[in-house]
């Protein structure tokens, strides 16, 4: 018989770490502009679940603290990533326009 | 609080804001033969206005319910960085005639610097990440805004690090809320400075998480990646403008995040984060100025060179930490003189390029003979960038180092040391770029007009430069003041 697990702000804490690190090789490591996007996407989810765990469980050691505005801050965080996303995808399709790629190993003409 | 206190304590930010709007419905309704440049200006006169007024009223504390702090350290920044843009405005005017989407470029440039001025007033983490993110967002777009392939390689490289340091900021921010219980920074100032030895470990992660970020905007090493890039594939008005309001805004985050809400100058962790700027400053001057020295495109040289500035502001930085009196106004200081001094370079280059055409230091041989006004500001302007008198780079390196010096610990004494060496390393390539102007011999001798926009800025920036080399006094006093704003009363 398993004992009833209970969820703890250590296990959002570790899953949004893992999210979070995935995210950070993904958008290091990947040349396509997009994919580099989308790992800049992942970094942000990990950082409004880590509010969010926060703001669920941290009245039990912060009393006197404002525990609603952690979920103020993944309001905030959600509108400025699409606002974030909206400019970057309309900056890859200019490039992919003058050059017909977004691979980031092919788009050096800056350097020295 | 009434709603008039609080109009009159974010108006400058609210003048701008409106500023670009009305820029942007000129440029609708009128096309190109709108005033774009002009109403700019007019929005960015209102924003000073309303800040002297604001000043005079010697109203001061917080609004809309602590999200926001009206002192005479965000009036500080407010001048500086509505200075700053009027300046490069007027300065580029030229260049801006022949741009496609000039309304456009005046309207993102108003919004970064609104922004900019809320990031100054900013006194609580989500009012704090909005504001730059806004800025941020705004200068990603000018960065591409001239369409070509490097303007639009320039902006796209410079979104994609940004973002990265945004999200790296943000996870930072989370665990300092986490901890802290409250994104207020007065709040998580109270927490730090109350802090138990436990958390010693979880709260130098969160504060290197948010220094990366921030790191980006102050282009330290190393989140510098961009800046050479950047400056070089950006049109040369958009890197003047990130050259030096971008890098007021991030140095005035840190200040108000590190300083104040950080909880001051003796907690827990204030000696990790004071020896984490000094390690930052060190690879910062480092970096910076042996990458220049290989150099052969100006823009790039200057890219180079703000890097290794920032090392040098760092080390304010880093003696604020050692509970130094002169680290905060040093800061402040060096950031006003660094305004003129690297406007002015910056404008130079601008003007002699669209002339030119070519960035190449070469094309720089004999300016003097073939523009020798231009020629005489820039070479002023890189002298004091190297810090030598009678400049006002001299004045603020000495006050710089020397508050670092005060405090007498080993380790500043040793960074001041290591940015003396740098400062010789930068003699180098900048003297050798005055060298190139001054004596050898033209290639050409027609001679380069520069227009009425940029001798009037190349002008001011001289001025300035040689007024607080040789009288800093109004100015550090109104640094002093600033920085005692900081402080908890």
């Amino acid at each position: 018989m398993i004992p009833a697990l209970s969820v703890t702000l250590a296990h959002y804490l570790v899953v949004s770490a893992l999210i979070f690190g995935i995210g950070t090789v993904i958008a290091l490591s990947k040349r396509n502009a997009v994919a580099v996007l989308m790992g800049i996407e992942l970094m942000l989810n990990a950082v409004n679940l880590t509010l969010l765990a926060f703001s669920r469980f941290s009245s039990a050691f912060a009393p006197g603290g404002e525990p609603l505005s952690g979920h103020v801050f993944v309001v905030f965080v959600l509108t400025v990533a699409a606002a974030e996303a909206a400019v970057a995808l309309a900056m890859a399709v200019l490039v992919y326009r003058q050059r017909e790629t977004v691979d980031l190993d092919r788009i050096n003409l800056l350097r020295g | 609080m009434t709603a008039l206190a609080a109009a009159l304590y974010i108006g400058p930010a609210v003048a701008l804001y409106i500023g670009a709007g009305v820029v942007l419905l000129a440029d609708l309704v009128q096309g190109r033969r709108a005033a774009t440049g002009l109403l700019s200006l007019v929005a960015l006169a209102v924003a000073a206005l309303w800040a002297i007024v604001q000043m005079g009223s010697g109203a001061e504390g917080p609004i809309l319910h602590g999200a926001l702090v009206a002192d005479r350290f965000s009036l500080f920044f407010t001048f500086l960085l509505v200075a700053t843009t009027a300046a490069v405005i007027v300065g580029t005017s030229e260049w801006a005639s022949r741009v496609e989407d000039r309304g456009e470029f005046y309207a993102l440039l108003l919004v970064s610097v609104g922004s900019m001025v809320l990031l100054a007033q900013s006194n609580d983490l989500i009012t704090l990440f909005v504001a730059l993110e806004t800025t941020s967002l705004a200068q990603f777009i000018l960065a591409g805004i001239a369409r070509n392939e490097r303007s639009s390689e320039a902006g796209l490289k410079y979104l994609l690090t940004g973002s990265i340091a945004a999200a790296v900021l943000l996870y930072g921010f989370a665990f300092l809320f986490g901890m802290a219980g409250t994104t207020a920074l007065p709040g998580i100032a109270e927490f730090v400075r109350h802090a138990p030895e436990g958390l010693r470990l979880p709260l130098i992660m969160s504060f290197v998480f948010v220094a990366a970020g921030i790191g980006f905007k102050m282009a330290i090493v190393p989140f510098h990646g961009w800046v050479p890039d950047v400056y070089q594939g950006a049109p040369t008005p958009v890197g003047s403008f990130l050259s030096v309001a971008s890098k007021a805004a991030g140095f005035a985050v840190v200040l108000r995040l590190f300083y104040s809400g950080l909880g001051g100058a003796e907690t827990l962790i204030t000696e990790d984060w004071g020896k984490l700027f000094a390690v930052l400053a060190v690879a910062s001057m480092l970096f910076g100025n042996i990458g220049a020295l290989v150099q052969t495109n100006v823009k790039r040289i200057l890219g180079y060179s703000s890097i290794a500035q920032a090392g040098n502001i760092a080390v304010g930085v880093a003696a604020v930490a050692a509970a130094s009196t002169v680290g905060p106004s040093g800061v402040l200081f060096f950031l006003g003189t660094y305004a003129a001094t690297n406007l002015g370079a910056f404008i130079a280059v601008n003007a002699v390029s669209e002339r030119l055409g070519s960035d190449d230091i070469a094309d720089y041989a004999g300016l003097f003979k073939r523009s020798p006004m231009t020629a005489v500001v820039l070479s002023l302007c890189l002298v004091s960038l190297t810090g030598l008198p009678p400049t006002a780079g001299f004045i603020a390196k000495v006050y710089i180092f020397n508050g670092a010096i005060q405090t007498g610990q080993w380790w500043l004494v040793a960074l001041v040391a290591v940015a003396v060496v740098n400062t010789a390393i930068s003699a180098f390539y900048y003297l050798r770029w005055v060298r190139t102007m001054i004596l050898d011999e033209p290639t050409d001798d027609r001679t380069i007009e520069t227009p009425g926009g940029a001798q009037a800025v190349l002008l001011l920036a001289s001025v300035g430069v040689l007024f607080f080399g040789v009288w800093p006094t109004p100015l550090i006093e109104a640094a002093q003041r600033a920085a005692a704003a900081l402080l908890p009363a």
